[in-house]
């Protein structure tokens, strides 16, 4: 019998560690694969890291960097201020409407980039109109394509506070609608907060279809053009924005471990229980 | 510190077609310990969260120490409230809980004043925990506190002991009571819980549909019912089928005065259990059904023919009247409401 079950474990620990070696050769074989190819040309790597001599032999390259890194800041910041409050006001005042506004926020992902770019076409005619075609528009057009993500982490985070009670133990003690965003609503969603940012910034410096449709510039497109003139340049480009992506879930996730462990630790009591009895008559 | 007076003038509320609140007139006067008691869906928490400010009326007023504040928004309305779920901010520990009201009034020396707060509630050793590293009892006691931090005018105690345990209950209770004939805060208490409300509040007003039914001290409140709704409510009582003659009711051979005029000759009384006298008796109308153990005193339950009658007896007395024994059944002549 004993034979039988250590016969069962040894196979499953096979089994598990072939799954493991196939998906981490599928995983990893294109990541050796683009380290080998952007070292082939041993001036690649020093290059990326000087700024000044990239931007000065990229020019569209450096472009592109700094339009991703203002759109994904950008984006995360119109899509907090936007969502936060209406997340918050919805569970206060507007509980009926929290299944429409879910749903609305939803769309962006049941959509193909391709038909939001045919809707959005003639939308960007008339924002070229007003303020001109700078690559920063996109912010409003990423702003609704992030909306699904952001929304679910916002959404988790108030899911995990009783916001009506803490709102409301606030006001009685005097405080405005301000005060109760910023000091009691904020700082108990925080990591919800910084999830919905951290997810934003990955997805844009991952977009490429809706800026290459709109005529705009960014990460994405820069490499896509860059690839035309030089190859390893652009896999180097390439593999330090997916690195870059990697790290930023990597803290998500990071911060989402601790907060668990964090809570775990606090919940257990802080003194031995049969000191706490004798402390507290409660 | 002495309390305001708060007056709730023909307070009018309806969520669709349900009236929470129906004209509802209710006034404390300055220190006063009030409490509203009610069955669940009775407006009894709708008419303190309007005075609260969390909740307007459709129509009435609102008066706090002579003032009309029912246009004010909550964050204006000086009031200390305490609440049924636990409403401490997790981020904060219960040192900072009890100094965010005095922060926003830009008191300097609010650690201090915090500090005395949750002395006064006694648990000044847990100021630096964080509310999920403290009990239930504990939780409500730092709310208490926060809420007296800023001086209100008036202190909101809604259902705050309801999610403890029967003991934990009870001490706090007892020391909301303590607390606030310290401070001298006017205090409006609601519960659904009719002992709670009885043993704390200098007055109870008990609520139906809407509106106030009675407003009286506890003992009024118990011995002399305003309306059938409050002696059914309040206290446990037994409904026996009783001939009116004259001003009393005559009831299982023993006549009753009568708390409130019959409009018909056959009614049912509502009597008290404590009324009931149960002697064994080998020739006794009646037979022991069930007793129930509940400490000092028991409960015996009687048939009398057709009838089931709820007696109070001394528990030393449980031991000649096991189920089955035959019983005499009298009443003490104490006034009695009708249904």
């Amino acid at each position: 019998m004993a034979g039988v079950i250590a016969r069962r474990a040894r196979k499953q620990r096979a089994f598990r560690w072939t799954v493991l070696i196939v998906l981490g050769v599928f995983f990893l074989l294109p990541f050796l694969a683009m380290v080998e190819f952007s070292t082939r040309d041993p001036q690649t790597w020093p290059l990326l890291v000087n700024w000044p001599e990239l931007s000065e032999r990229y020019p569209a390259l450096s472009e592109g960097i700094l339009a991703s890194l203002l759109q994904a800041s950008l984006t995360a910041l119109l899509m907090l201020v936007l969502l936060v409050p209406t997340a918050v006001w919805v569970r206060l005042r507007l509980p009926r409407l929290r299944r429409l506004v879910e749903f609305i926020c939803l769309l962006p992902l049941t959509i193909p980039a391709i038909v939001l770019v045919v809707g959005l076409a003639p939308v960007y005619a008339w924002v070229n109109y007003f303020l001109g075609g700078s690559s920063v528009t996109l912010v409003f057009a990423y702003t609704i394509l992030v909306l699904p993500y952001a929304y679910r982490a916002i959404d988790a985070g108030l899911s995990a506070i009783d916001v009506k009670t803490l709102a409301e133990a606030a006001r009685s003690l005097g405080a405005g609608w301000g005060t109760v965003m910023w000091r009691v609503v904020l700082p108990n969603i925080r990591s919800a907060v910084l999830s919905a940012a951290f997810l934003t910034v990955a997805l844009v410096l991952g977009e490429y279809t809706i800026a290459s449709l709109l005529n705009r510039t960014n990460l994405q497109v820069a490499i896509n053009f860059l690839g035309k003139s030089s190859a390893t340049m652009s896999v180097a480009v390439s593999l330090t924005a997916l690195l870059l992506a990697f790290v930023l879930l990597l803290l998500l996730s990071l911060l989402g471990g601790r907060r668990r462990r964090a809570s775990a630790v606090e919940a257990a009591p802080a003194v031995p229980a049969s000191v706490a009895a004798k402390e507290s008559p409660l | 510190m002495t309390g305001v007076a708060v007056h709730l003038n023909g307070l009018r509320r309806t969520f669709g077609t349900v009236h929470a609140l129906d004209n509802l007139d209710l006034s404390i006067e300055p220190g006063e310990f009030v409490a509203l008691l009610g069955p669940s869906g009775c407006g009894k928490t709708t008419a303190l969260r309007v005075l609260a400010g969390l909740e307007d009326a459709d129509s009435g007023q609102v008066l706090v120490g002579g003032e009309d504040v029912t246009a004010l928004p909550a964050n204006r309305r000086d009031m200390g409230m305490v609440f049924q779920a636990y409403s401490l901010f997790p981020h904060l520990t219960a040192l900072a809980n009890v100094s965010f009201g005095l922060s926003l009034r830009g008191r300097s020396k609010s650690a201090g004043r915090a500090r005395d707060m949750l002395e006064l509630v006694g648990i000044d050793s847990f100021a630096d925990r964080y509310p999920h590293q403290l009990s239930g009892g504990q939780q409500q006691r730092v709310a208490l506190a926060r809420a007296l931090a800023i001086e209100p005018s008036v202190l909101l105690l809604d259902e705050p002991l309801s999610a403890l345990d029967a003991k934990v209950r009870v001490q706090l209770r007892d020391e909301i009571r303590r607390i606030q004939t310290e401070v001298g805060t006017t205090t409006l208490f609601v519960t659904h819980d009719q002992e709670e409300a009885l043993a704390v509040a200098d007055r109870v007003g008990v609520m139906r549909a809407g509106k106030l039914e009675q407003l009286a001290a506890p003992s009024d409140i118990y011995l002399t019912p305003a309306t059938p709704f409050v002696a059914e409510f309040v206290g446990l009582s037994n409904r026996l089928p009783g001939t009116v003659v004259g001003n009393e009711v005559e009831v299982l051979g023993t006549r009753l005065p009568l708390l409130s005029p019959a409009s018909s000759a056959s009614v049912t009384a509502l009597v008290r259990p404590e009324s009931v006298v149960v002697e064994a008796s080998p020739t006794g109308t009646g037979r022991v059904l069930t007793t129930s153990f509940l400490g000092p005193i028991s409960k015996v339950t009687v048939t009398v023919g057709e009838l089931l009658v709820v007696a109070q007896v001394a528990t030393d007395r449980l031991g000649s009247l096991a189920p089955g024994t035959p019983v005499e059944v009298s009443l003490a002549p104490n006034p009695v409401a009708l249904a």
